[in-house]
């Protein structure tokens, strides 16, 4: 039940930000009621169970301080390549690298093969059980990936699991 | 205050468009697929990216500017999966070329 009625705040405040109207009564109800109708058919899919709890908060506040890391590691990579590819020589050596992500979660996972691919000069090629297969646009790249520090902090991100 | 946002807003517009040329620039000199996804990645990470912080600094503290937000988080989150959908059809399929890697990259030769 929690689930179901955390998914309807969830889309209620998604509509609201969309929609952008707050003082029709009428188009609000309307727009409560599409929710219901979203959970409901969410529940007929069973992709919610209504006596499942809520998935618990497994990243919390890090996930705050990871973003901004992400960010700023993205924009570095983006300046590299964009380097790369106005140099008349293309100064490129791809590589294919497998890893051993540490993360214990699916969740966690996709994070870290997510992160790796939208780091420009870097995409996930594979992921399967615990390895990892990355096409890498240059040898730095490869290494800065084994050198294994974006692992550790999607890793860290989900240290708070009980 | 005004002229410094309509400052800022520009030099990302700009910035923006820069990234998403020299992200065809590469598209176009990349020796085959798998480096050209790199290149297409510029596009959708700081290309996007900035044009939408241009923008977001015109809207100011409004509903757009949150859609803005909305829009690029929805960016960001999905074109990582587009990119690994791509890599695992092309590297799927016995058909197609496998990677050059730095060993015979026409590239490294030079």
């Amino acid at each position: 039940m929690l689930h179901a009625l955390s998914l309807w705040l969830f889309c209620l405040g998604l509509w609201l930000l969309l929609s952008g109207s707050f003082d029709n009564a009428l188009l609000l109800s309307f727009g409560a009621l599409s929710c219901v109708l979203v959970v409901f058919v969410a529940w007929r899919v069973e992709t919610i169970d209504p006596e499942e709890q809520p998935p618990c908060p497994r990243f919390g506040p890090q996930l705050l301080w990871y973003w901004p890391w992400l960010l700023w590691r993205v924009v570095l990579a983006n300046v590299n390549v964009v380097k790369r590819i106005l140099d008349p020589k293309l100064p490129i050596d791809p590589t294919m690298i497998e890893l051993k992500p540490s993360q214990r979660s699916d969740l966690g996972r996709v994070i870290y093969a997510n992160s790796i691919t939208l780091t420009p000069g870097t995409v996930t090629t594979s992921l399967s059980g615990d390895n990892l297969e990355v096409h890498a646009l240059t040898r730095e790249g490869a290494d800065e990936l084994l050198a294994g520090e974006m692992d550790r902090r999607v890793a860290g991100l989900e240290r708070r699991i009980p | 205050m005004a002229g410094l946002i309509d400052g800022l807003s520009g030099l990302a517009l700009l910035g923006g468009v820069f990234f998403v040329i020299v992200g065809g620039v590469g598209l176009l000199r990349m020796p085959d697929f798998y480096t050209r996804l790199h290149a297409a990645s510029i596009t959708d990470t700081l290309g996007a990216g900035l044009i939408l912080l241009g923008l977001m600094l015109h809207g100011g503290w409004t509903l757009v500017s949150a859609k803005l937000l909305l829009i690029l988080s929805f960016l960001w989150l999905t074109s990582p999966t587009a990119t690994h959908a791509l890599v695992r059809a092309a590297l799927s399929d016995p058909e197609n070329p496998r990677p050059l890697l730095s060993k015979d990259a026409p590239s490294s030769k030079s």
